[in-house]
């Protein structure tokens, strides 16, 4: 109950700012609507009937709505006097809303701008705002609020939508939605945003009068994210438009800027078609451009179409109308129209807002959905989302964009100052706000079904998540290399003033699928690759060929060096080299060289590598049963441990041993008839006892090993031991790779803290009450300075470590895995393992990582031309100067993140090229480069830069940043400053490319919409904003493993994929739309699975289908669905079989075996799933996002007041 | 006893006491005057088939600083049932298992024939013998394999019962673990870096009991030690398991680069057992068996680099102070023998390479532990074979014929006083009242520690006789000496040997001729060599010799001026310590023959007869048979040899010369059979390479430089320069007569 009230005040609180901007009238009665969404938020059932809020919301709503509006007016100063104002709220606001509000500024403009701006484009507001009205009531209120809803903008999803300006008027209807929507969320937001703002708060506050509209957005959001909204579509558009418009709506071919720039313009264009165009959109943007969206979405189109401006409205209703509809198909159009209709009528308030958004809406739809009748709204949403197409939406905004709206909405809003309308519009809709989902859908519409070639400089590829071709045409696959901008700023003042990270993420040896051809082994004879004489950059496509043909000049340093004699060809008419196709170096963006002896270490040829296997025994790891399932394992895995060539036996040798306190070498030599163990005490100076017989080739000694492997458990099953060495261990592998001259990797099973008297001992240093301290990170920081020597010694050895942890408490993972995380080795981690549920998992693991194409001994250096230079690399290696970055191995899911900075001018005609050469031994013992070239543009206009950047990646290396801050500066400073960062760039765009609106309008580039969402997953995450459950093994655990990641996995990783398991066709080999991770997008009939690249969860409402339950676990009762179970019982039918299919194919595209866990809606384990549903307001404290985005957005206000 | 000869040989038979002085001169001053001290030669466990052990505990007397054990010196009063000391004169009354006592029906110490008498003790629980053997692998193969094959085989030569350990070392050191199925488990240790005991015994999981987990069953538990020790098994429970295990030995698998030694790490190898022993078995007997094929090389204890190019030092290096690891490892191993010893452990070395090994530096192990010191070419001779095999020979009662933890306790009558020991013992720093102040040997102590004893090992004693001038013994008076020597019997029995003996005191001036005819010549000449050979260990070999020439004896000192007991000349230092080694351990006729080698000469003019070891001995149509103790060497002359060569042996007609071939083959064969270490056999002839080794012995009466013996047919020249005993005899003579002598 508490809860609720406060909540209530919050929404009252909103509802001021709200009010002040006016949006109140939609905002009323969305905030009923909005209530139940958050309650259920909160609460247990997103299902649940909202209702519930509905009614007390609205009467605080009221109250606050007029002080808010008075706030409104007055910007962050008369934040405080707002509040104060707002006399329900206040305290409230302060407390928790604050920071929220933040938004809540922006709402006030917002509210009534969302719309407005959206509408904003002149046009389109008119639309809208009959739209609106028509709609709903509190509509027309929220037509007028859409002016300053505009501002809010925050609507940055909106920005799509409002983009369009058909979509506005949408939003007009769509702000009172949003208010409505508002409302839902504020409900949620207020549990969040008390949390979540009470950081804020004090920013806030200036913030809050800036963003005053914001403060009722964040504290509901949805409130402000109605107006957001509006603003939203601006933004986009803006973003989208600048570059992507030019060619953009004709050119719809350019997807990756035209879809967000596109979509506005055609929205602009034709403001009808955005309604119907973003749901086309979504679908297809090229048809967005013209007519073709809508007609695509003959459905959706049809109805935003025909409403366009106003018929939006209508189709608000509509939608409503269609509501059922909607639910039963949710896909694309039906939902859509439906959607927006639906919302609108359902909650008038929740879905009339997302009509507004034109994206969005099917989002929002989906929202309303829920609220209205959970799945069904639901589905409905989704697909509707798809038709957001916010790429429809987006056009119109483009429109609009180039408006930016700002003006009207600002205006609008802030003239009409309908406190009634505002507080509706406070409530921000999460339909409204720029949708993963939707970014995700489109792209795959867009860019899926022709290959990427990259030929073109510049071009950005499609996204992690579409599945595509990529043919080489001389820059690295996307799945090489992926850059956060591929239209670098000409000169580090641009750079600067953007905040925009330039930075590549490196995944040198990343497998590449079936259908794409591996990088081609170049052979330049005996005297080595070709090289420029100055700066030793490769031979590459960059090379310029002159003279005939008798000197090449240098792209990176233009140095000019002779060819030599063997070398010479002939150049054609148009100064390429005749052979230049015969040869990959010329013509390809990533190829390997065969290297000559001066490449190795020693000039000597290397060693075939070794594999040595480490095992624990120690009393713990004989009872949870490590111990003889490893041995069991090792039996078969031993033939497959990598090989060039698949028919040969793979050159690498492998040698045994097991510790506890001391440690246990096994010679296997082939001649023996039983193994010999041979005991290591002397841990304090560790060495190898045996050469000859340790490291064996394993077709030779089968037998022996075998025997081992057999007697290993025996020997130590009664062993009372529970001391464990953990240093000498490594020391011991390394040593032996000394011993024997080559390179290799250890595979080490461990499980417990290192106790006992050696060197490299740990103490249990886990102290809870350190963190959120300025002390935290030292909990990241390593206990002892000894593995960090020991990881440099590995390095020189070319010695990686693979850790396998068991553990049943405190390791201290921040300390032992410095040895992986230095040498490119992984972690991996079974918290309280046990056999039958885990064993699953850890074998596939271990599968994988024996089996997996590894380099050895690598050295990776980064060349760029002249006016960049890569300054700062995250991964796990080592680094001894400042610019080889040294890998003891590299396998092929490594990835190195490299930033890069101005130490000169890049020219726009050359562009800026980089070409990372990675020097390794492969894993038959040849030395090798592997060669990446990357050529982007260069502008001179931050436009072109917003234009042509990767969210996927920025956050990738946001992330990858924040996580190595952690080990310097409290986790606070780090949030803060990303958060800071984040502002930066969405102010720097919206100061420069974003031509002038309202302040209260949110405005986001098309490419970076969904960066805050994002952003928030990250701030959220464990690592940076850990719930008292969490860890701090496991904190350290992720820090690492994220260090590594590519962005592909960091994408699922921070944003979990949701399938919604109720809506999968047997028959298609498509999988059904993801929905948001959000509560309120769970349907209490469905079956969910979600995964973010560590686990799988399948996730069933109490109320699911008996047939899908028949179907999936074999009975038709929820209760005897078994929750512990992990894996789903093999069923003969149809759904059973594709479910299952689905499920080892989501496991095989990652890294690391998901296990199953089976989450019964209202059981305890539901909190663990919770944690995933990262659109939420996290238990830990973690904003949901739509509270984030408000927040965002008063940033974002203030760094531009 | 009619002659002084007699006398000393039924002494000797009896007590195994071979003194330089049959009377002793009554005071101090005329003890010096003799020059030979007041000394003996005892042999603690001479074989005595027909002294049956009895089966009680000694009566002991009750004077807390004498506790002299009953003899049959000691004045008995039947009636009273009383006894008196005869060294602290204290009146004991008999144990009251004595009560039957009488004249008639007296115990066994108390008859004369028991001067030495032999007692089974109950002390604790018999603890089994222990063998653990050091094993170099870093051995050629076919050295590797010999020796895999003795040590097989010395398996079965070991009683049932006995303790038996692994190490093996070379680059690192291995102990194996013998307890366990299935994988062979050992513990390795890295051969250079020094460890505490503490850190051994932690590190091999000695210090807590069963902590492991991983060792097998519980054993027949003997004691808590043993339990805990998996690295210590009985022969008969691992017989199979350890065959296998050495047939499995590998050489060492580190790979040795072109013109580098073996990393061979005996000195870590070494304290490695010797920490496993002290932590397991303290004062209990044991033999740490070291077999070793070269120096060691790395680590503590390392004798040289592994650097081919720089040479094992040299007795030149080593006057030059150029031996660099020489005092190092010296001292580590002194620590180490040290350890070994308090514990009652004992440390042989069997050394075969052809190069040195480090005996040297590593002699102590063996001296101080009364270990054995074997040297030898290869593993794979039968010298290495025999030897070894004849380590674990059987007396006639079938029991080995070694102890342990031997105590030797000197007790003196008041007019003696004890100065020192020389020979495989250490102090045990016992002071006494009848400790003399002034040291000869190992001194300043009436106890002695001999870890392990065969029938041969042979002590010198040496007195000092501290009766004042002035205060004359009463006539008629006796001097007593008393040994007690407790050790633990082969059979793990401990047994206490007891030997008694008394001399007369004489007076010098009146009795002289009486004290020179009871002058034991033989014995006087070995004591006197120990001394030599002690101070020639410790001093530099020129004063020895000064020293030595100002004592002279007869022509013994001749042969052991040239022996390379005193001289280093031609020997390497190896070779040095492993004559001194034998030399200060065996018995009185050992010990002659190695100081003056046996020549006996075989011919058609007669049965073989003794020959002077003169150069005038070698002869054409001679064969001769050299016993130097350490080689055999038989000599075939030039006549003989060519007729050997031309084969009349193999004619029936000259079956005569083949029989003379024959026999001092069979002869050698006796020799060989019965001594240990087996000597090193020669065969050779006139001309012959090895025939330096009895040219290098022979008194070189004639050399190049007399060549008027040229042509004669009296024998072969010795080109050399040393001096032939006739001028040596020549020059005594001056110095004898010379005042400044």
């Amino acid at each position: 109950m508490c809860v609720v009230g406060i909540i209530n005040y919050l929404f009252i609180y909103c509802w001021s700012c709200k009010g002040t901007r006016g949006p109140p009238t939609s905002g009323a009665p969305p905030v009923s609507g909005a209530q139940n969404y958050s309650q259920f938020g909160q609460g247990e059932n997103q299902n649940g009937p909202p209702p519930m809020g509905a009614p007390p919301q609205r009467p605080p709503v009221s109250q606050p709505y007029t002080p808010g509006a008075v706030n409104l007016p007055g910007p962050q100063h008369p934040y405080g006097q707002r509040f104060g104002a707002p006399p329900v709220s206040m305290q409230h606001m302060t407390n928790q809303m604050a920071s929220m509000q933040v938004g809540s500024t922006a709402p006030s403009p917002a509210g009534p701008g969302y719309a407005p701006p959206s509408v904003s484009q002149a046009a389109v507001s008119a639309p809208y705002t009959p739209a609106a009205p028509p709609t709903f009531p509190p509509a027309s209120t929220a037509s007028s609020q859409p002016l300053p809803t505009e501002a809010l903008a925050q609507a940055p999803p909106h920005s799509y939508y409002g983009a369009l300006p058909p979509v506005q008027q949408p939003f007009q209807n769509a702000v009172p939605t949003f208010s409505s929507a508002g409302p839902t969320q504020p409900q949620a937001p207020p549990p969040v945003s008390p949390q979540s703002f009470p950081q804020a708060p004090p920013i806030s506050q200036p913030p809050f009068s800036t963003a005053q509209v914001h403060p009722g957005p964040t504290q509901s959001y949805r409130g402000p994210l109605p107006s957001t909204q509006s603003s939203f579509p601006r933004p986009p558009h803006p973003t989208s438009q600048p570059s992507a418009f030019p060619a953009g709506p004709p050119p719809t071919s350019i997807p990756s800027q035209l879809p967000g720039v596109m979509q506005p313009q055609p929205p602009v264009s034709q403001p009808s078609p955005y309604h119907s165009g973003p749901p086309t959109t979504s679908t297809g943007f090229p048809p967005q451009v013209g007519a073709p969206p809508r007609p695509s979405f003959p459905g959706m189109q049809g109805p935003p179409m025909a409403s366009q401006g106003p018929p939006m409205a209508s189709q608000g209703p509509p939608m409503a109308s269609q509501g059922p509809p909607m639910a039963q198909a949710n896909h694309i159009l039906p939902t859509q129209p439906g959607m927006p209709p639906g919302p609108i009528n359902a909650s008038l308030s929740g879905p009339p807002p997302q009509p507004g958004m034109q994206g969005y809406p099917p989002q929002q739809n989906g929202a309303f959905g829920q609220v209205r009748g959970p799945q069904p709204g639901y589905t409905g949403p989704y697909p509707g989302q798809p038709n957001y197409g916010a790429p429809p939406a987006a056009p119109a905004s483009a429109p609009a964009a180039p408006k930016r709206l700002d003006p009207d909405s600002i205006p609008s809003p802030q003239a009409s100052d309908m406190p009634p309308v505002q507080k509706t519009r406070h409530r921000i809709d999460p339909d409204a706000i720029p949708s993963p989902i939707q970014v995700i859908e489109d792209d795959k519409a867009n860019k899926g079904s022709e290959p990427f070639t990259t030929g073109v400089r510049g071009q950005a590829p499609p996204l992690v998540t579409t599945k595509f071709q990529v043919k080489d045409q001389g820059n690295a696959s996307p799945r090489y290399i992926r850059c956060t901008a591929y239209n670098m700023p000409c000169n580090s003042d641009m750079a600067k003033q953007s905040q925009v990270p330039l930075a590549a993420v490196i995944k040198p040896l990343a497998p590449l699928p079936p259908d794409e051809t591996p990088p081609y082994l170049v052979d330049h004879g005996e005297s080595g690759p070709i090289r420029c004489n100055r700066c030793k950059a490769y031979m590459c496509p960059y090379m310029q060929f002159i003279e005939g043909g008798r000197r090449f000049q240098c792209g990176f340093c233009n140095c000019v060096t002779e060819v030599p004699p063997n070398y010479f060809q002939h150049l054609d008419h148009t100064g390429k080299r005749v052979d230049c196709y015969d040869r990959p170096e010329l013509s390809m963006g990533s190829y390997d060289f065969m290297t000559t002896v001066d490449y190795c270490k020693n000039n000597k040829f290397p060693q075939p590598p070794a594999f040595i296997f480490l095992i624990d025994v120690s009393y713990n790891a004989v009872k949870n049963g490590t111990v003889g399932i490893v041995c069991q394992e090792l039996k078969t895995l031993l033939d497959y441990l990598p090989r060039e060539n698949p028919d040969v036996e793979s050159n690498i040798r492998v040698g045994f041993v097991t510790y506890n306190k001391v440690l246990h070498f096994y010679n296997v030599k082939a001649s023996l008839a039983q193994p010999q163990m041979m005991v290591v005490s002397d841990v304090a100076d560790m060495f190898v006892p045996l050469l000859d017989g340790f490291l064996v080739s394993v077709s030779e000694s089968r037998v022996v090993i075998e025997s081992l492997l057999d007697q290993i458990p025996e020997m130590f099953a009664d062993t009372r031991e529970t001391e464990t060495v953990f240093g000498p261990v490594i020391q011991a592998g390394l040593e032996a790779l000394k011993a024997a001259d080559c390179a290799g990797k250890l595979f080490v099973f461990h499980s417990s803290l290192p106790i006992a008297e050696a060197p490299g001992k740990l103490k249990n240093r886990e102290d809870k009450k350190l963190v959120g301290t300025d002390k935290e990170k030292t909990l990241f920081q390593p206990q002892v300075s000894f593995y960090n020597t020991l990881a440099k010694e590995c390095v020189a050895q070319g010695c990686c470590v693979d850790l396998f942890l068991f553990p049943n408490q405190y390791v201290d993972v921040a300390t032992l895995g410095v040895v992986p995380t230095s040498t490119g080795g992984s972690i991996y981690k079974y918290t309280y393992f046990q056999a039958p549920s885990d064993q699953e998992r850890f074998l596939n693991d271990l599968r994988r990582d024996v089996q997996k194409q590894v380099g050895f001994d690598a050295v990776m250096r980064v060349r760029t031309s002249t006016g960049i230079r890569a300054t700062d690399f995250f991964g796990a290696f080592y680094m001894s100067n400042t610019t080889d970055v040294e890998l003891a191995g590299l396998d092929c899911d490594k990835t190195v993140t490299v930033e890069f900075r101005h130490d000169d001018k890049l020219s726009e005609e050359t562009g800026a090229l980089m070409q990372c050469a990675v020097l390794y031994t492969s894993c038959s013992g040849q030395r090798r480069l592997r060669i990446h070239n990357m050529a982007v543009n260069c502008c001179s206009q931050l436009a072109d830069l917003y234009r042509n950047c990767e969210t996927d990646t920025i956050i990738n290396f946001f992330a990858k940043y924040a996580y190595r801050s952690v080990l310097s500066s409290p986790t606070k400073n780090v949030r803060d400053s990303l958060v800071n960062q984040c502002a930066q760039i969405l102010a720097c765009y919206r100061k420069n490319c974003a031509s002038p609106s309202s302040a209260g309008q949110l405005i986001l580039p098309e490419c970076m919409k969904l960066l805050p969402v994002y952003l928030n997953c990250v701030l959220k995450s464990d690592v940076l904003q850990p719930g008292a459950d969490v860890s701090l093994d496991d904190r350290a655990y992720l820090r690492q493993l994220v260090s590594t990641m590519d962005v592909a996995e960091s994408h699922v990783f921070f944003y979990p994929h949701l399938l919604p398991l109720q809506k999968l066709d047997v028959e298609s080999m498509a999988l059904p739309m993801a929905v948001r991770d959000s509560e309120e997008r769970l349907s209490r009939g469905g079956v969910y699975l979600l995964e973010n690249g560590l686990n799988i969860f399948l996730w069933v409402g109490v109320s699911a289908q008996q047939e899908l339950l028949q179907n999936i676990f074999g009975t038709p009762a929820f209760s005897q669905i078994d929750p512990n179970m992990t894996s789903l019982p093999a069923l003969d039918n149809p759904f059973s079989k594709r479910l299952r299919e689905i499920i080892e194919s989501v496991r095989a595209q990652r890294s690391r075996y998901m296990k199953l866990m089976v989450v019964k809606q209202e059981d305890k384990l539901e909190l663990i799933f919770k944690h995933f549903l990262v659109e939420d307001k996290s238990n830990s404290g973690g904003a949901s996002y739509v509270d984030f985005l408000c927040h965002m957005h008063k940033e974002i206000r203030q760094l531009l007041s | 006893m009619s002659t002084y000869q007699e006398f000393i040989q039924q002494n000797e038979d009896r007590d195994g006491v071979r003194c330089s002085w049959n009377l002793w001169p009554s005071s101090r001053l005329e003890a010096t005057r003799l020059v030979v001290p007041v000394s003996c030669l005892y042999t603690p466990l001479k074989e005595r088939p027909d002294l049956p052990p009895v089966q009680y505990e000694p009566v002991l007397c009750s004077r807390a600083n004498c506790k002299a054990v009953l003899n049959p010196l000691c004045q008995v009063d039947f009636r009273a049932k009383i006894w008196a000391c005869n060294f602290c004169f204290q009146r004991n009354s008999f144990p009251p298992s004595y009560a039957g006592i009488s004249e008639v029906n007296q115990p066994a110490e108390l008859m004369p024939q028991f001067s030495t008498i032999e007692y089974i003790v109950q002390r604790g629980p018999p603890t089994p013998l222990i063998f653990l053997y050091v094993v170099d692998t870093c051995l050629e193969e076919e050295d590797l394999q010999a020796l895999k094959e003795s040590l097989q085989m010395s398996l079965s030569l070991l009683p049932p019962n006995a303790l038996v350990g692994l190490i093996t070392f070379g680059r690192m050191i291995q102990i194996h673990e013998l307890s366990c199925e299935g994988i062979a488990k050992s513990y390795v240790f890295r051969g250079t870096k020094e460890l505490t005991p503490k850190q051994i015994q932690e590190m091999l999981g000695l210090m807590k009991p069963a902590t492991s987990g991983q060792q097998g069953k519980p054993l027949a538990p003997h004691d808590a030690a043993a339990a805990s020790c998996i690295f210590l098994q009985p022969v008969q429970a691992v017989d199979m398991n350890l065959t296998d295990l050495l047939g499995e030995l590998q050489r060492d698998p580190w790979p040795v680069p072109q013109g580098k030694r073996p990393l061979r790490s005996t000195g870590i190898a070494l304290s490695i057992a010797i920490g496993l022993l002290e932590g397991t078995f303290p004062n209990t007997g044991a033999r740490v068996m070291l077999f070793t094929g070269g120096p060691p090389t790395q680590g503590p204890g390392m004798v040289v680099g592994d650097e081919l190019k720089t040479p094992i030092r040299s007795w030149h290096d080593i006057q030059k102070d150029n031996a660099r690891h020489l005092k190092k490892a010296t001292k580590y191993y002194e620590a180490l023998a040290n350890r070994a010893a308090v514990n009652g452990h004992s440390v042989d070395i069997y050394a075969c390479a052809l190069d040195q090994t480090g005996l040297l530096e590593m002699k102590c192990l063996s001296n101080l532990t009364g270990g054995h010191i074997v040297m030898g070419d290869s593993f794979n001779t039968s010298l290495f074979k025999q030897t070894f095999q004849r380590v674990f020979s059987k007396d006639y009662n079938g029991e080995f014929r070694m102890a342990f933890g031997g105590t030797l306790e000197v007790k003196t009558s008041r007019e003696l006083k004890i100065s020192g020991a020389i020979g495989p013992c250490v102090s045990l720093n016992t002071k006494g009242p009848c400790v003399s102040d002034n040291e000869m040997g190992v001194g300043g102590t009436c106890q002695w520690k001999i870890c392990s004893l065969t029938p041969a090992t042979t002590l010198a004693m040496y007195f000092e006789v501290v009766n004042q001038h002035n205060a004359p013994v009463p006539q008629g008076g006796r001097g007593a000496v008393q040994f007690v020597t407790q050790y633990q019997h082969s059979n793990t029995q401990r047994r206490i040997r007891v030997t008694t003996i008394a001399r007369n005191w004489a007076d010098a001036q009146s009795q002289i001729q009486h004290i020179e005819s009871s002058f034991d010549q033989e014995a006087s000449a070995v004591l006197m060599a120990r001394l030599g050979v002690f101070r020639a260990e410790s001093e530099e070999g020129p004063d020895v010799l000064r020293w030595l020439d100002r004592q002279l004896i007869r022509l013994f000192m001749f042969h052991l001026r040239r022996s390379p007991f005193l001289q280093v000349f031609n020997n390497s230092p190896d070779e040095s310590s492993y004559y001194r080694h034998h030399f200060v351990r065996q018995d009185l006729t050992q010990s002659l023959i190695m100081i003056q080698p046996i020549l006996y000469s075989y011919s058609f003019y007669g049965p073989p007869e003794p020959v002077l070891l003169d150069s005038s001995s070698i002869l054409p149509d001679r064969i001769l048979l050299m016993d130097t103790f350490f080689q055999l060497v038989i000599y075939h002359g030039e006549t003989i040899a060519q007729w050997r060569k031309a084969g009349y042996q193999e004619m029936a007609e000259y079956e005569n010369f083949k029989q003379l071939l024959q026999a001092p083959l069979d002869d050698a064969q006796e020799i060989l059979q019965t001594r240990f270490p087996m000597p090193r056999y020669i065969d050779t002839e006139h001309g012959g390479s090895q025939a330096r080794f009895l040219l290098s012995k022979v008194n070189p009466s004639q050399t190049h430089n007399n060549l008027y013996a040229w042509g004669q047919e009296s024998g072969a020249p010795i080109l050399t320069d040393d001096v032939s005993l006739q001028v040596f005899m020549d020059h005594l003579k001056k110095l004898a007569v010379s005042s400044a002598a």
